[in-house]
């Protein structure tokens, strides 16, 4: 169960070798933890974050599953082991692939695969765990959304598009299960200094993995359905989203 | 439906049964299952000359007293408010500013009804394992359905109230220790406020007013008390500063005479204060709070003072805390009174720090013995249960002998594994 400070005993997070999940995973690794999913592919990182989390007084249970975001057939059994006989009580999805336009523009099949993953393997994920949660009456699922989402840019416009996707799938998912027991909070953070995106330009407000973990942990004890990180951009792309787009395909972003 | 149907029938995130929803935590919570709302089992047949009451689960203690008071009878154990039903003052097994002469609410039950996981429904007393597995048993054994309750006799509706105020907690303490033998019911108010004055308190001690105590107009048997004030809606966040709090621990302290014997105060004012103010857990906005009540052995009464010192130190400053001495232990599995100090504090959910100051805390209490309230804990962990709980094992077996499919069930039996 959640507890009244917030603090979920049951953890399954999918693609968990990602440097956000790996800050969340420390902020949510106390005596209130009692199992932890692994859900990921086979890794050197995989391995090493296994075990970081051993030994301690109060290390939970471990669950390591191999997890292919892409292959959505897997996606039933995967889940089906990540809830096993237990409930989970937060479960998140942190896989996602950034890729360039420019790859993008040449390998129109990597453009599907990065859909397959960031859009249709969240849709594959996020639909098997709410079924779950809504039949244990309680739950919350946690989208890592993008605000590259909340409107395409010319310079990114492919990610943005299935960030797009999953952010109105997690959405949408969120108000169907108002009444359930079962929430989804909807993670927009802005540039995120990751090894997803190392080597690139830090875009403004730029902020760390620890950064979201943190606002995630935070959106979780005030029941927040859509954080932003940092907080100030959901000014930002309120003023963004408004703009005519004579004016938003001109600006250096 | 009848109960036991239901339970025969309850599906594999099972059944637990609720009250008046007073409990602070999960213990009335069943989530993705069914929760039974005992409310309408809210029978009442007193006998006025043995002072018995046969009671259905669902009755409220305030149904209790306003029937029973005019007859010249009180219940035996009252928590501070008066919305709580008897089903859950007997699975949560409550106690009263009476505990150290009277015990717990179970120690008055002479017999109650259950229906069991399997349908049946039994007739139960003292003495039974199954009796004092459900007396504190959180509801995890069974349905309450009825109960028989030992009723405490009263010549008038008031109290005798003799009114303390103290500089610091030794004092307090000192003076409960040795006084509070002398009085049916004791209790302190403390101050967990500011720097300075942490532990002050305001001790109010008393018993039931003699018809000879009286003077003639006042000696009515009378029970109607009515709800004082509203809290409004939406209620300003600035309400929840610490600094607000500091200063209503003030006033209260204030407003307590330094000493005042035998005033006589009506039942209602003296039991249940907070029934004046309704919807007053409001006050704490929208982020809520979490009650904290352990009990430690009279061999670690500083840990009161740890407790109150460490809160201040994040700026968790308790709104209202309440400390008590606990009498003998009853013989419930899980009954949470044992002989010693208990300090039940309102915390404001928000404070940063909160969630780990208070495992030390569990932690602290566990290592000397005591335990944490189940009727008010929403945030413990499975290892401190077992830590503060000896007889856990054999509440477990019991339950996993009657209930083998587990078709009773409650988020708190989830969270800490009951």
């Amino acid at each position: 169960m959640i507890d009244a400070l917030a603090r979920p005993q049951s953890v399954a997070v999918f693609g968990a070798t990602s440097d956000i999940a790996g800050a969340l995973i420390a902020r949510l690794n106390g005596p209130q933890l009692q199992r932890l999913v692994i859900a990921a592919r086979p890794s050197d990182a995989r391995d090493r974050l296994v075990e970081s989390l051993r030994g301690g007084t109060s290390a939970p249970e471990v669950v390591v599953l191999d997890f292919d975001a892409a292959d959505h057939a897997s996606h039933e059994a995967v889940v089906d082991l990540a809830f096993g006989t237990h409930d989970v009580d937060l479960a998140v999805l942190a896989f996602g692939v950034l890729g360039s336009q420019p790859e993008f523009d040449d390998d129109p099949d990597a453009a599907v695969r990065a859909a397959q993953i960031n859009y249709v393997g969240s849709l594959s994920v996020g639909l098997r765990v709410a079924s779950r949660m809504r039949r244990q009456g309680h739950g919350t699922l946690v989208a890592l959304s993008s605000v590259a989402g909340e409107r395409a840019r010319a310079s990114n416009f492919v990610y943005g598009s299935t960030k797009a996707g999953l952010d109105s799938f997690a959405t949408g998912l969120g108000d169907a299960l108002r009444g359930s027991g079962v929430s989804v909070m909807v993670v927009r953070p802005g540039f995120v200094r990751t090894s997803m995106t190392q080597g690139l330009d830090e875009a403004p407000l730029a902020v760390g993995p620890d950064d979201v973990a943190e606002a995630i942990v935070e959106g979780l004890r005030r029941g927040k359905e859509t954080v932003y990180v940092p907080p100030t951009m959901r000014f930002v792309m309120s003023g963004l989203r408004h703009l005519p787009r004579s004016v938003f395909r001109r600006l250096p972003i | 439906m009848a109960v036991s149907d239901l339970l025969a029938t309850s599906g594999s995130r099972g059944v637990i049964a609720r009250g008046l929803g007073r409990s602070y935590g999960d213990a009335a919570q069943n989530a993705g299952g069914t929760v039974l709302d005992m409310t309408a089992l809210d029978g009442l047949a007193i006998d006025p000359t043995s002072g018995t009451a046969v009671v259905g689960a669902g009755t409220s203690l305030d149904s209790v007293m306003r029937a029973c008071v005019p007859l010249g009878w009180w219940v035996p154990v009252t928590p501070g408010t008066r919305q709580v039903t008897v089903g859950g003052a007997i699975g949560g097994d409550i106690h009263g500013k009476n505990h150290h002469v009277d015990g717990s609410f179970a120690a008055h039950v002479t017999w109650l009804s259950l229906a069991l996981p399997d349908g049946s429904v039994r007739r139960l007393a003292p003495g039974d394992d199954l009796f004092h597995a459900t007396t504190g048993g959180m509801g995890l054994t069974g349905v309450i359905l009825e109960a028989e309750l030992t009723l405490t006799p009263i010549s008038t509706a008031l109290v005798n109230v003799d009114t303390d105020r103290h500089n610091d907690l030794d004092s307090l303490m000192a003076a409960m220790v040795e006084g509070d033998d002398r009085f049916r019911y004791s209790v302190a108010w403390v101050d967990a406020g500011s720097r300075g004055t942490l532990g002050r308190g305001v001790l109010t001690r008393g018993d039931h007013a003699a018809s000879t105590d009286v003077p003639v107009r006042q000696r009515g048997l009378e029970f109607a008390p009515r709800e004082r004030v509203g809290v409004p809606a939406l209620v300003p966040r600035s309400l929840l500063s610490s600094a607000s709090i500091t200063a209503f621990n003030e006033a209260w302290f204030r407003r307590a005479p330094e000493r005042r014997r035998g005033e006589l105060e009506h039942l209602g004012t003296f039991f249940h204060p907070l029934d004046g103010v309704r919807d007053w857990n409001l006050l704490y906005g929208p982020r809520g709070f979490v009650q904290y009540q352990f009990v430690v052995p009279n061999s670690a009464a500083y840990v009161v003072q740890t407790a109150l010192e460490r809160l201040r130190a994040i700026g968790a400053t308790s709104f209202l805390s309440v400390l008590k001495r606990f009498g003998a232990q009853g013989p419930g599995h899980l009954s949470f009174p044992m002989p010693g100090w208990t300090l039940a504090l309102d915390l404001p959910a928000a404070v940063d720090g909160l969630a780990p100051l208070l495992d030390s805390l569990d932690a602290l209490v566990a290592s000397e013995g005591g335990r944490v309230y189940l009727a008010k804990d929403s945030r413990m962990t499975p290892a401190m249960m077992e830590a503060m709980y000896p007889r856990l094992e054999e509440f477990r077996a019991l339950r996993a002998s009657i209930d083998p499919h587990t078709h009773l069930n409650s988020d708190l039996a989830r969270r800490l594994h009951l």
